[in-house]
């Protein structure tokens, strides 16, 4: 559930959340004070037209950008105020990101590109192989860690992304259109995984998406317009 | 941990075509470098190579080299009865009462009159330099207008051969013998009798420029010193024989040296910029992946380090590529003024493990400046427009 009563046992409570840019002497409101509370487990699909703030509102999530004022406290944590250093460092224990283009590294094969998140941990070299092993098992992938990202279709490569993502056993998943580059086949399958790590491997999902079939999946929507959060789909304020 | 390496070795393989301008110039600056490096290397080594650590020379006090220097033969005598000179079998010292002359002579090459330099020597050159060996021929006789020419002379001078007559000094010369120096200075000189040579040069009886002397051993340069300096009736300095060549090669090694560098240094900013240029590309091409490396958790100064490990792999493989390129050179005869006598001066480039430690090591500075800007622009960059291609 996702009202303001249980903001204290929420996973992410977003409070008053204002982001700004300037352009030239011109101020863009990009978000007007945003709340917002998410528990762990949900799975929140972000829904609305270009423009309206969703990807920021994501990014301020994932510690990739600062908010011009207000607190994101995630496991009771407020990252607003953080240094860049140290949201760097945050990010790498407390986020998995899945992008649109899969954003993997095409030099690199599939473990490799899974092991990269684990190089940040203190985990020794058999560990690290197991964890990716684990993990690539987990996105039916088990038998293409070798491969390169060429090698690939794009629905497998979206799974190699998500394999990365969950190496770490990260807080939650952060997804920016995850089906956005595939077709329906292959964004099924990926909706089905996410699905899945969200009710066997009890994981917290937040997805940017402007696909409605892909919302559909989530349990919580969330719409903006504007850079304001509209109720969410059960007609609850956010 | 950091970035890995593979990322970085497999990203150069991918795009190597584009690495090609920064390796290339690289290499050739590298090259550049090596090659006036061994040439500064090889001069110094064949003058070096003209002394033994068994004899002394014995110049006028205060005389920086033989061409300033004049020795009496009273003088010469009494250094040569020092217990510290060593004797033949018949119990004479072994000294070589020289002097030296430039004779302008036409190069085989040009048919231009090049400096040659003849040096008057004691019938015991050869005695108490062991490096020199007759090839061809006799020794001169003493008392005779006749000459023994270095290998070097023999192949840059014109009519320098065996049999025939050279004329300098008023007089013809014939040449009865031709040496080997083993690369030392000596191959480039030509060895006449010193009294004839001074006759011929108008020069004082008995006037000598310098004296070279056979120790009795290394350790007796130290005595020999310490008594000629309390000898009132010497006023000279005494050298290693070594030292004395060392010293001659001062000036001239430097000054390749510094224009070896000074050359370098020039080329190496067109090749920093190619090393840029190559890097600024590599950069702007994987922001996305940059990005997400910096999602992930990797910090600005890992992929700082990531890329600098990249432009500095690109410079090291530039650099081994000239380094390659240039070896050959090694052992390649030349000839140069040498400044200190004005006489030509045959010489062999000497690529030493030093020389191409250096050139490697430039190779990396020029890396270093190549990829330092590239490095920081790529840590730079606002991560979130990045992940999406923007």
């Amino acid at each position: 559930m996702t009202n303001n009563l249980h903001a204290q046992d929420a996973l992410i409570a977003v409070k008053n959340i204002h982001k700004n840019y300037q352009r030239g002497s011109e101020t863009i409101e990009v978000l007007r004070d945003v709340n917002l509370n998410i528990h762990k487990g949900e799975f929140v699909a972000f829904m609305g037209p270009s423009g309206s703030g969703k990807t920021t509102l994501l990014n301020l999530l994932g510690g990739l950008d600062v908010p011009t004022s207000g607190h994101i406290f995630i496991d009771g944590e407020d990252i607003a105020g953080m240094s860049a250093k140290k949201l760097t460092t945050w990010r790498s224990r407390h986020v998995g990101f899945i992008f649109q283009m899969y954003n993997l590294i095409p030099v690199m094969t599939a473990f490799q590109n899974v092991e990269l998140p684990l190089l940040l941990t203190r985990l020794s070299k058999s560990e690290r192989r197991r964890h990716v092993e684990a993990a690539l098992a987990i996105v039916g992938l088990a038998d293409r860690m070798s491969h390169y990202p060429r090698q690939l279709s794009g629905g497998q490569e979206q799974r190699v992304a998500i394999a990365r993502a969950i190496v770490t056993d990260p807080t939650f998943l952060l997804c920016d259109e995850p089906t956005g580059d595939l077709d329906r086949k292959s964004a099924n399958e990926i909706l089905d995984l996410l699905t899945r790590l969200v009710q066997e491997h009890a994981k917290t999902v937040l997805m940017v998406t402007h696909d409605p079939l892909a919302a559909n999946r989530a349990g919580t929507r969330f719409h903006l317009e504007k850079g304001v959060l509209a109720v969410n789909s059960k007609g609850e304020a956010p | 941990m950091a970035i890995p390496l593979i990322y970085n070795v497999r990203s150069i393989q991918g795009r190597f075509s584009s690495t090609l301008v920064a390796l290339f110039s690289i290499a050739g600056v590298v090259a550049v470098l090596i090659a006036m490096l061994a040439m500064a290397s090889g001069f110094k080594k064949t003058l070096v190579a003209s002394g033994s650590a068994h004899n002394a020379i014995i110049l006028r006090g205060g005389a920086t080299s033989e061409m300033e220097s004049s020795l009496e033969l009273e003088q010469i005598k009494i250094i040569g009865d020092d217990p510290r000179i060593a004797r033949d079998s018949a119990g004479r010292p072994l000294y070589s009462a020289e002097v030296v002359v430039i004779a302008a002579l036409p190069l085989r090459s040009s048919g231009t009159d090049a400096n040659v330099q003849i040096r008057g020597v004691s019938q015991d050159a050869l005695a108490i330099r062991d490096t020199v060996k007759l090839l061809k021929g006799r020794f001169f006789t003493p008392g005779l207008a006749e000459i023994v020419i270095g290998k070097h002379a023999q192949e840059t001078y014109s009519g320098f051969d065996l049999g025939k007559n050279i004329h300098f000094g008023g007089r013809d010369w014939s040449i009865v013998g031709v040496f080997d120096a083993g690369g030392s200075a000596f191959d480039s000189e030509s060895w006449c009798d010193a009294n004839v040579l001074n006759q011929a040069y108008k020069r004082p009886e008995n006037l000598f420029q310098s004296m070279t002397a056979r120790l009795t051993a290394p350790a007796a340069l130290q005595d020999l010193k310490n008594a000629v300096s309390t000898d009132p009736r010497l006023t000279v300095g005494v050298k290693s024989e070594i030292a004395y060549y060392e010293e001659q090669s001062v000036m001239i090694t430097t000054l390749i040296n510094v224009l070896g560098f000074l050359v370098a240094g020039v080329m190496g900013i067109g090749a920093i910029f190619g090393a840029l240029n190559t890097m600024y590309a590599a950069v702007s091409s994987r922001y996305r992946e940059i990005a997400t490396l910096r999602a992930i958790g990797f910090r600005g100064s890992q992929v700082v380090l990531s890329f600098m490990l990249e432009s500095l792999i690109i410079a090291f493989l530039g650099g081994l590529l000239g380094a390659l390129i240039i070896l050959p050179i090694n052992g390649y005869t030349a000839s140069t003024i040498n400044w200190q006598t004005f006489s030509h001066m045959s010489f062999a480039f000497a690529v030493t493990p030093d020389i191409l430690i250096q050139g490697l090591l430039f190779s990396l500075i020029l890396g270093f400046f190549g990829g330092f800007f590239p490095a920081l622009r790529a840590a730079r960059r606002p991560i979130a427009p990045a992940l999406r291609g923007l």
